[in-house]
């Protein structure tokens, strides 16, 4: 491939990554509002389009005309600059997720990645642990106590949850031996008796899978873990000062971001997108998009559906939750793999 | 693929950490200082990732910028800042301090211009591929004992932390 | 290509800048992020130098700093945190009583 076409298929690749993760985003706070509402027996959105499908456009266009405040008392290049933080770093991750296998597309036999990078893993992880900042800025730069108290929550727990959550991937490192997403994807492929697939999560790696949904819900800060921007407590936490679009960059990131995990979760726990494939040629390339989309949903819906169960946790029982159960399940997950990998071999 | 515009890319990824690092050492306000020197961290992966050590490059991200920045940063929304920065910033051994580093400064210069000649012009490429691989043989392999003792410090370092933060145990 | 030792050259700069800002600020916290600024011109050496020789041991020693980096931040902090509790002051100059 030449450096030309390789510039042009990647520009095309972002684009069409961007729409379908904001497209995704937007849609996701549909479903959310849908569901819950149907949880808590309400409608949820139904007056914007049929099924309220067109609520998304309708809150977009709220959120870009609504008043763009500034308070007076806050540090004003960190206060703008917070949200595109936690947005752009969000949105980045996106670009070394693999959903799908090798297309050929006139002519051009591409993956369906944005690129595949050799330490694909640890730059996830090393984007996401960035995006703290966008957090903790915004709690900063906002001045207020409420916002501070968010920003402090916010870092204090990201980092705690990284740990166990770092620790519960070396699992799946170990029985694949690459970091690269593809590489590990492939390592998956095939059964056992013809019909258990070779996941990792059937591979043994279920207490590192468990460990890795818990960590990342705290990661993402949602319901149980969502102690940054309880409403009860603290307001809204790190974004009580902000409005309009600099709050609906916060937002997005949030949503983003449960993308990013979904996507993660599928691709190293549950296979990628290895599934049944039938049909002629062009099924077959377009299936395995769609059994990587359909962990994905599975994996949205699980998040909605524990929002619309589970209550908050007290912020001594998060830490405790965090050091004391799931860092050392997570060492002992790796400790026993470890061990059981070196016995084989 | 081959790397492209090496020479852009260094010269950038330097001039914005010589820029942020002389930030650092400036600014008043400590949340800036840690905001600079996040650039700097950043910056250097990008030429770790120029020297063909990704995963160095990878660990610098998670571990310094995503790590022990947060903690700085944590910190210094404990404490109160607004105080420290109507203060005046530098004691007053100043003058001397900049000499002594400017003469240290330039004996590094001096060494390395003295040097060139050992360095080759072009930067022969590792490979890339099994940098991660190569990288654990040697951790697990010929430096198996400072490993140990480097995890034997970390966790003195978290006892120390907990008995001297902690009011009461 | 770059030469290798434009990457010595700016390692030994940010060194240099580290040294000062270590010498010469008061605040404790500035003065620990000058240490981190030191430490990773050293690094930035010894990667520069892994790739010179062809031997990774450039690289592993990096981890090897970056422990010492983070056990070095972790009790500092700490001690800062410590400190600040009892005197109320970041300023190194005042902290010069023997006992907290």
């Amino acid at each position: 491939m030449t450096l030309g076409t390789f510039i042009i298929v990647s520009v095309i690749k972002i684009v069409i990554a961007l729409f379908v993760l904001l497209t995704g985003v937007a849609y996701t706070v549909w479903l959310e509002r849908k569901l819950v509402g149907r949880i808590q027996n309400r409608w949820g959105p139904t007056r914007v389009g049929p099924f309220g499908l067109l609520q998304p456009l309708a809150d977009g266009a709220k959120f870009l005309f609504k008043e763009d405040i500034t308070p007076p008392h806050v540090y004003k290049p960190l206060y703008i600059a917070a949200p595109m933080i936690a947005m752009i770093f969000a949105v980045t991750s996106m670009a070394v997720i693999p959903i799908g296998d090798w297309v050929t597309v006139a002519g051009v036999h591409t993956p369906l990645q944005i690129t595949d990078v050799n330490i694909g893993l640890l730059i996830i992880l090393g984007i996401t642990s960035i995006g703290v900042y966008g957090i903790a800025l915004a709690g900063w730069a906002s001045n207020s106590k409420y916002s501070l108290l968010g920003g402090l929550r916010a870092t204090a727990q990201m980092i705690s949850y990284e740990v166990a959550l770092g620790l519960s991937l070396v699992g799946v490192l170990i029985l694949s031996g690459t970091f690269s997403l593809r590489g590990i994807v492939d390592a998956q492929a095939g059964t056992w008796w013809g019909w258990l697939p070779k996941w990792n999560f059937f591979q043994g790696q279920f207490v590192a899978f468990f460990v890795y949904l818990m960590a990342a819900f705290a990661e993402t800060n949602r319901v149980p873990f969502d102690l940054p921007e309880a409403e009860t407590e603290l307001v809204a936490g790190y974004h009580t000062e902000y409005s309009a679009m600099k709050f609906a960059m916060f937002f997005m990131a949030e949503y983003a971001n449960m993308f990013t995990v979904a996507c993660l979760a599928s691709l190293l726990f549950l296979g990628g997108w290895h599934g049944p494939l039938f049909g002629p040629t062009w099924l077959q390339e377009i299936l395995p998009v769609f059994w990587f989309a359909l962990r994905v949903f599975a994996f949205i819906f699980l998040y909605i559906w524990i929002r619309g169960t589970l209550p908050r946790f007290r912020y001594d029982q998060l830490m405790k939750f965090g050091w004391k159960v799931l860092l050392p399940l997570a060492v002992a997950n790796l400790v026993i793999t470890g061990l059981v990998v070196a016995l084989r071999a | 693929m081959n790397p492209v515009a090496t020479p852009f890319f260094f010269y950038f990824l330097s001039a914005m950490a010589l820029i942020s690092g002389v930030l650092v050492i400036t600014r008043k306000n400590p949340v800036h200082s840690a905001i600079a020197l996040i650039f700097t961290l950043l910056s250097l992966a990008g030429l770790y990732l120029m020297l063909y050590a990704p995963f160095v490059a990878g660990v610098q991200i998670i571990l310094y910028a995503g790590g022990i920045m947060v903690l700085f940063l944590f910190v210094i929304m404990l404490v109160s800042v607004s105080r420290v920065e109507r203060e005046s910033q530098f004691n007053k051994q100043w003058l001397v301090g900049i000499a002594a580093t400017a003469a240290l400064g330039v004996l590094f210069i001096l060494v390395y211009a003295k040097g060139k000649s050992v360095f080759p012009e072009r930067t022969v490429q590792l490979p890339e591929q099994l940098n991660t691989q190569q990288v654990a043989v040697w951790l697990y392999g010929t430096y198996m004992l400072p490993f140990e003792i480097a995890s034997l410090l970390l966790l003195v370092a978290i006892v120390g932390a907990v008995v001297m933060a902690k009011k009461r145990i | 290509m770059v030469p290798l030792h434009y990457y010595l050259l700016l390692s030994a700069i940010l060194f240099a800048c580290g040294v000062t800002g270590f010498l010469i600020k008061r605040n404790i916290i500035t003065i620990f992020m000058s240490i981190e600024l030191m430490l990773n011109a050293v690094n930035l050496s010894f990667v520069a130098f892994a790739a010179r020789w062809h031997v990774l041991s450039g690289q592993v020693f990096v981890f090897f700093v970056m422990v010492v980096a983070a056990a070095e931040t972790a009790v500092g902090l700490a001690i800062i945190i410590a400190v600040y509790r009892t005197r109320e002051t970041l300023n190194v100059d005042q902290v010069n009583l023997l006992k907290l």
